[in-house]
């Protein structure tokens, strides 16, 4: 079974059951109750479940929710387990809805959730099988405007990988704190597997330079589904339907091209602990992961290597 | 790592029925009153924000939400509604909507007045607690032929505390209120309020989702409402929360012949307990159209 499992005792792991009824049908939204949840230094979802706050939220403990159809107790905070027909319309209805509103992050993320399947599962047992993805899975890190520290960040030199992230977030004016957390995956490990996915999206962006626009995005998606497996890139690749033929020609021409074959060289990307290596130099972290630079003109400029005084 | 399975339940009636004289005898509980907000508990205090919370988030994609999940039955039932109530048949009238922010009901008033009646005096005061939803109602009379004139106007008010100087006593001839009563903290509360605006042989009606009562189709309703409906919001709206709130609140509302009992209590006098009498039954008891006179 899962490394987190084997380390918290089962009297725990019972009781964090009791404490989160019924997480799905409160209104985490209305009490802010994500914001706590993003806040957690390094905590894995097992731990914030066994956490007494998990129910502090409850206005009313001593009634429990009565649900007319009885479902899987949640496993951690914000799950919402499904049945496999939900599971089904959802995934056909994120998905078509990520079509027809592409700015919709929460389907693009229901989507990837539902299709899932098993590269999760595979995903999980490549990173228990080196030594740095071990690591991750004990530790679980997060990453968010709180668990950053961005003076350190901003003070690392020119070349390094996390001056380049920083860099990147200003010149694309984003936060680390947009990203939708995991709903629909029932094992909390995989779960944070598909979380830790979520997260390091940003990362990758921030290693090659791409900007947010359409079709840097779909570039990356496609490096994702050759170096990760998760079907919803594959998928996604469908809204270069949307795309103008010049643009899509491009995509389909230059691009696709590269991810394939730097997302098959490259190695597992999850298996990267990204937080030892802010301060790695960003041309010397390319050659040992096995990436290249994509082809030009989707990516911000690179920093000039002569430090001005 | 398995999550533990919830203990399966007895069948949805029985269930419901226990858990809605548990609410009735909580809420007498001076200290400390509560009430449902869905299958939560809350404190009476705070059911008004967390309603207000939830239109304020539907408001948007309220009329998309109610065409897809209802697959545009509500249409129906809202126009069985108003022409089950005739307005303008018999000269012009005045007509409070209650919680009918997005202008539904009033606009469906205003039309059979003019089309059947040609009456284009009769006027509605569209009344709604959430200043959000009123915004969608004024824009879509935007639309329409009764923007800017007297027949219809907007008012931000809570049903349980209709403003005495604003809403006199015996002033309306008709008050409806629509797919909303049910979200209100207090119902009673409401009802004596709707008791105290309208005048004497005036009507009032109400339109709300109601119980089944044929198992089958009951089973069906059910499997419908907590599976198709959250995804449905999920999806459209991207807000689960509000759309299960709004199931939920549907299975904790009193029975037909219980709300034609609390009508009664309020003054008004209704038909016999029986559909066809003091309430109409819409599809298999889905909706329901609950009507009383005051004396």
């Amino acid at each position: 079974m899962s490394v987190i499992c084997t380390s918290f005792p089962p009297i725990i792991r019972v009781g964090a059951h009791s404490l989160m009824k019924p997480m799905y049908s409160s209104y985490r939204r209305i009490h802010g109750w994500n914001s706590v949840i993003n806040t957690s230094q390094a905590r894995s979802f097992v731990a914030l479940a066994a956490s007494p706050r998990s129910s502090s939220h409850a206005t009313n403990r001593n009634s429990r929710s009565v649900h007319t159809n009885a479902r899987l107790q949640p496993a951690y905070p914000g799950h919402i387990p499904l049945t496999p027909f939900e599971t089904g319309v959802l995934a056909v209805g994120s998905a078509l809805m990520s079509l027809i509103d592409t700015r919709r992050a929460d389907m693009v993320a229901a989507c990837g959730e539902t299709t899932a399947g098993p590269t999760l599962v595979k995903l999980r047992d490549t990173m228990l099988e080196s030594p740095e993805g071990r690591r991750i899975l004990k530790e679980m890190p997060r990453i968010n405007s709180q668990t950053l520290d961005w003076e350190k960040l901003r003070s690392l030199s020119e070349n390094t990988f996390g001056r380049a992230y920083v860099r990147w977030l200003d010149a694309c004016k984003v936060t680390p704190d947009s990203r939708e957390p995991v709903h629909y995956i029932d094992d909390p490990e995989l779960a944070y597997v598909m979380q830790r996915y979520r997260e390091t999206h940003d990362l990758y962006h921030a290693l090659f330079g791409f900007k947010v626009s359409a079709l840097p995005e779909l570039a990356l998606k496609a490096f994702e589904f050759t170096n990760l497996g998760f079907p919803m890139t594959a998928l996604s690749l469908g809204a270069s339907i949307r795309l103008k033929s010049p643009q899509r020609a491009r995509l389909w021409g230059e691009f696709i091209p590269w991810a394939a074959r730097c997302g098959s060289h490259a190695r597992c990307l999850l298996t990267v602990y990204w937080e030892e290596r802010w301060g790695q130099d960003l041309d010397e972290m390319k050659k040992e992961f096995g990436v290249w630079d994509p082809p030009a003109g989707l990516t911000i400029p690179r920093a000039s290597r002569i430090d001005f005084p | 790592m398995q999550a533990t399975r919830s203990i399966r339940l007895p069948r949805k009636l029985s269930v419901c029925r226990l858990i809605h004289n548990h609410h009735i005898l909580r809420s007498s509980d001076p200290a400390g009153r509560t009430t449902s907000f869905g299958f939560r508990t809350v404190p009476e205090e705070s059911k008004e924000s967390l309603v207000k919370g939830v239109f304020d988030s539907v408001a948007s994609k309220y009329d998309l939400m109610n065409d897809a999940s209802s697959l545009g039955v509500h249409r129906l039932w809202k126009d069985s509604f108003v022409d089950t109530l005739k307005p303008g048949r018999k000269g012009p009238l005045r007509c409070i909507d209650v919680a009918g922010g997005t202008g539904d009901i009033a606009l469906r008033i205003l039309d059979h007045a003019r089309e059947n009646y040609a009456d284009r005096e009769t006027t509605v005061d569209i009344v709604d607690i959430n200043a959000q939803m009123l915004k969608e109602g004024f824009m879509r009379f935007k639309k329409t032929m009764y923007h800017n004139t007297p027949q219809v106007s907007f008012h931000e008010a809570n049903a349980q505390e209709l403003t005495a100087s604003q809403f006199k006593n015996d002033s309306y001839d008709l008050y409806t209120i629509a797919f909303g009563i049910r979200n209100c903290t207090s119902i009673p509360a409401v009802l004596s309020e709707a008791y105290r605006v309208l005048k004497p042989g005036a009507t009032f009606a109400c339109l709300e989702f109601s119980k089944v009562n044929n198992p089958l189709l009951s089973t069906l309703y059910d499997q419908y409402s907590f599976t198709v409906i959250p995804l449905l919001g999920t999806i459209l709206a991207g807000d689960r929360n509000s759309y299960q709130y709004l199931v939920e609140s549907i299975r904790k509302f009193p029975s037909q012949p219980d709300f034609a009992q609390m009508i009664r209590d309020a003054g008004f006098s209704t038909g016999g307990d029986f559909d066809g009498g003091a309430w109409t039954e819409l599809w298999g008891g889905i909706a329901s159209i609950h009507t009383g006179v005051k004396i």
